[in-house]
């Protein structure tokens, strides 16, 4: 119950698809999703192998609420050694697409090997074949969701597949399923696409069960109703987004601007949720059409947005003249504030072109900025971005460049390497924001002091979707800390990422916990799967997987001196804002954290730490 | 008395929760593709329709069936499939102008909405009133208290 039971292993190499018992013990000690696939792979690969040779693996994998009436229980993940960093990448995507896999009876389908040619995977319940891609190979995200629809006559097909991006070898490719929703981060779809396999299609009739219906159905509406009745998850979220991020953090001086040189952006305001729901003066309507919901979510914090069709980069195209996925906060702030960039009309134009061709706008927009400060130091020039001026703050600069990285192709080619790869490759691998590779997300750590020690031991690179500790910092959720005081923070992070490892390993979207703790998500589990399943269950589970993890990533070769943040971040003081004449205080929060995290001075999990949680 | 769904896609953010009801409370299982209410997503409208049968008072799908198997509930005005009597000839599939009645391979009998007895279970599982179970004679209620208070605000000025 609640699990399917059975995973599908498709050697692509071989070419054979078998179905093979989920093993249900290690089940019971990572719960699904995140924490049993990372168990899994762990198990099957060597953490050394280059990421994108066959030696890697590539797993899709729900969780055991996946595709119940648990709200936001729609989600799926896509875990393999990263692309971008070399360690063990986890990313999470909603939409349909998981439902669709747990519904047609798959907790998980494995991926080895590389197949000779492109292919991709059908999979009509407990049938799975691998169907020749050449013609797909090439083309978008969109037009392959829609010509396999159309080839196969079934509309209801969910699929997720890679852009060209992700053909080409991009560094931060992403898995992008119903046309908007992207398995976004670490380069899970370059793995994707070294395999030579464009896309998984999916039609699952089979249903989805859970241990004891009557409790489960009390669990969830009374979980659902914590969210309606929340502010942020209630109120905020679906009538802004995460977008309503922009102004605050702004105001908090903790918005990295301009790779990160300023923590403030004077344009926040013309990319903010506000921004998107006012009216335009040039057609009379807003950017922001109406938000939209996951699978099973209600919350709705998706949003729907049409670009000015006067606006230079749609103007002669109608074919981007539509209603398509809009600006979430990340993407506004990697796409502007990162670039300098406050076109919101121009943002949603690169972010249109990032879902098309599958490229996490974080990482991308990251990497412009890096590269505008190259541009603007005079390290390239125009003889190395073919033309291109680019400079901070250029709004053309940006969609052209988002066309060529989404496609591999010029000076495209050099953006998809990533921010460390390009900055080392021009000498100066200090204006790389990132760690383990993975450019930041949006908020400095200068002005929200627990994100510096978020990001430094993230175990897939700089990441906010590890622990979240700028809902303490700022928001207040579940208590308020000082955003500017370090001491304490260690607790925190390590509360958060077990918390959220456990969260992610469910099926359910980590949203959520702006207004669940634990104590939410348990009498959920609980109902829903074998076992019991309690808060503090959980958060052992949680902290198994972050163990593992760690486990995996010092096996791959990374160590504690990895750990660690840019110079900018530790030496530059923030210039301005409520955060101004701050560093970030890793130095002294870091030593603290490997001490509550039962580990090692130089960061590796003690033998009683491995012991205790069974590993 | 009886009641109506109302739909209101402008509500709807495409969810699917009442698929997951709807499904449930059928077939025991949550299973969107055995749902008797579907929302479709119109990909570049930025819609979200949800659409079940609207129960004809002169059910097309009743008229066209050969074993007469399916009737009217007298409490609700539901037109409701009997199993037992059903042979799978699917000619109500046909009849039905609206493609609201459909076949199910796992039974081999049509399926379609019963309005649950007169609890329809997707009113109650949608988030945002999207559907709601409404007097059958003030479907428009809603609508109409909008329009007046628009028309009331135009008075004003």
């Amino acid at each position: 119950m609640a699990w399917a039971g059975k995973l599908l292993r498709v050697n692509l190499s071989e070419g054979t698809c078998e179905s093979e018992p989920l093993n249900m013990e290690w089940a019971q000690a990572y719960l699904g999703q995140r924490g049993l696939a990372t168990k899994y792979l762990s198990e099957e690969i060597d953490p050394k192998v280059d990421p994108l040779s066959p030696e890697n693996k590539l797993i899709m994998t729900t969780g055991p609420l996946t595709g119940t009436c648990a709200s936001t229980a729609g989600r799926y993940s896509v875990v393999t050694k990263g692309a971008l960093t070399g360690a063990i990448a986890c990313s999470n995507s909603g939409g349909f697409f998981g439902n669709e896999m747990k519904n047609a009876g798959w907790d998980m389908i494995i991926f080895e090997g590389r197949s000779p040619s492109p292919v991709y995977l059908l999979v009509l319940d407990g049938d799975a074949r691998l169907v020749d891609a050449s013609k797909h190979w090439g083309t978008s995200v969109w037009d392959t969701e829609e010509a396999i629809k159309h080839d196969h006559g079934d509309p209801l097909i969910r699929v997720a597949s890679i852009g060209v991006s992700g053909e080409k070898g991009v560094k931060y490719a992403c898995v992008v399923n119903d046309m908007h929703r992207a398995a976004g981060r670490s380069g899970v779809g370059t793995v994707m696409g070294s395999k030579n396999l464009k896309a998984v299609a999916i039609r699952g009739t089979l249903g989805v069960n859970v241990k004891d219906p009557r409790r489960f159905m009390e669990a969830t509406a009374a979980a659902k109703k914590v969210l309606a009745d929340n502010p942020v998850t209630g109120q905020g979220l679906p009538a802004m987004g995460t977008q309503v991020l922009m102004n605050v953090i702004n105001e908090t001086g903790a918005l990295p601007t301009r790779n990160h040189r300023d923590v403030q952006f004077e344009g926040a305001n013309n990319i903010s949720a506000e921004a998107m729901a006012e009216v335009r003066e040039t057609d009379g309507k807003k950017n922001l059409v109406t938000n939209a919901a996951c699978f099973g979510c209600t919350i709705a914090c998706g949003r729907v947005s049409e670009i000015d069709r006067t606006h230079f980069s749609v103007a002669e195209r109608p074919e981007y003249q539509i209603i398509s996925g809009g600006l979430e906060y990340e993407a506004a702030w990697a796409l502007g504030a990162a670039t300098g960039v406050d076109d919101l009309e121009a943002l949603t134009f690169a972010n249109f072109i990032c879902n098309e061709q599958g490229l996490d706008p974080i990482s991308f927009g990251a990497t412009v900025g890096s590269a505008m400060e190259l541009f603007e130091e005079g390290v390239i020039s125009t003889d190395d971005t073919g033309g291109i001026e680019l400079n901070f703050g250029n709004a053309e600069a940006l969609c052209k460049v988002a066309e060529l990285t989404g496609k591999g192709e010029g000076f495209g080619a050099e953006i998809g390497l990533g921010s460390k790869l390009l900055c080392e490759k021009h000498g100066r691998p200090e204006l790389s924001m990132s760690v383990k590779g993975q450019e930041f997300p949006a908020y400095d750590s200068r002005g929200i002091q627990g994100m510096g020690l978020t990001y430094a031991t993230s175990n897939r690179g700089a990441c906010h979707l590890r622990s979240y500790t700028v809902a303490s910092e700022i928001l207040g959720i579940p208590e308020k800390t000082d955003p500017l005081v370090s001491d304490g923070k260690a607790g925190l992070v390590r509360a958060f990422q077990d918390a959220t490892a456990a969260v992610d390993s469910t099926g359910m979207c980590v949203f959520t916990t702006f207004a669940w703790t634990l104590e939410d998500f348990a009498p959920q589990v609980d109902a829903a799967c074998e076992g019991e399943w309690t808060a503090e269950r959980l958060l052992e589970t949680g902290e198994r997987i972050w163990n593992l993890e760690r486990q995996f990533n010092i096996a791959a070769g990374f160590s504690g001196a990895d750990d660690n943040l840019p110079p900018r971040l530790l030496k530059d003081a923030a210039k301005t804002g409520p955060a101004e004449g701050k560093v970030n205080g890793l130095e002294t929060m870091l030593p603290e954290y490997y001490e509550v995290r039962g580990w090692t001075p130089d960061g590796v999990p003690s033998n009683e730490t491995i012991a205790r949680l069974g590993l | 008395m009886q009641k109506s769904l109302s739909i209101d896609p402008n509500k709807c953010t495409g969810c699917l929760q009442c698929e997951l009801a709807c499904s449930l409370d059928n077939e025991g299982a949550f299973n969107p593709s055995k749902s008797r209410i579907k929302v479709f997503n119109f990909e570049g409208k930025g819609r979200f329709v949800p659409y079940t049968c609207t129960q004809c008072d002169e059910a097309w799908c009743a008229e066209a069936c050969p074993t007469n198997a399916i009737s009217v509930d007298r409490d609700t005005g539901a037109k409701v499939v009997s199993d037992a009597l059903c042979v799978g000839c699917k000619v109500c599939t046909i009849a039905c102008p609206f493609g609201t009645i459909n076949y199910n391979q796992s039974t081999g009998k049509v399926i379609k909405c019963d309005l649950c007895g007169g609890d329809p279970e997707c009113a109650k599982a949608c988030p945002t009133e999207a559907i709601t179970y409404v007097d059958a004679n003030w479907t428009g209620l809603d609508r109409m208290r909008a329009s007046a208070a628009v028309a009331d605000a135009a008075a004003q000025t």
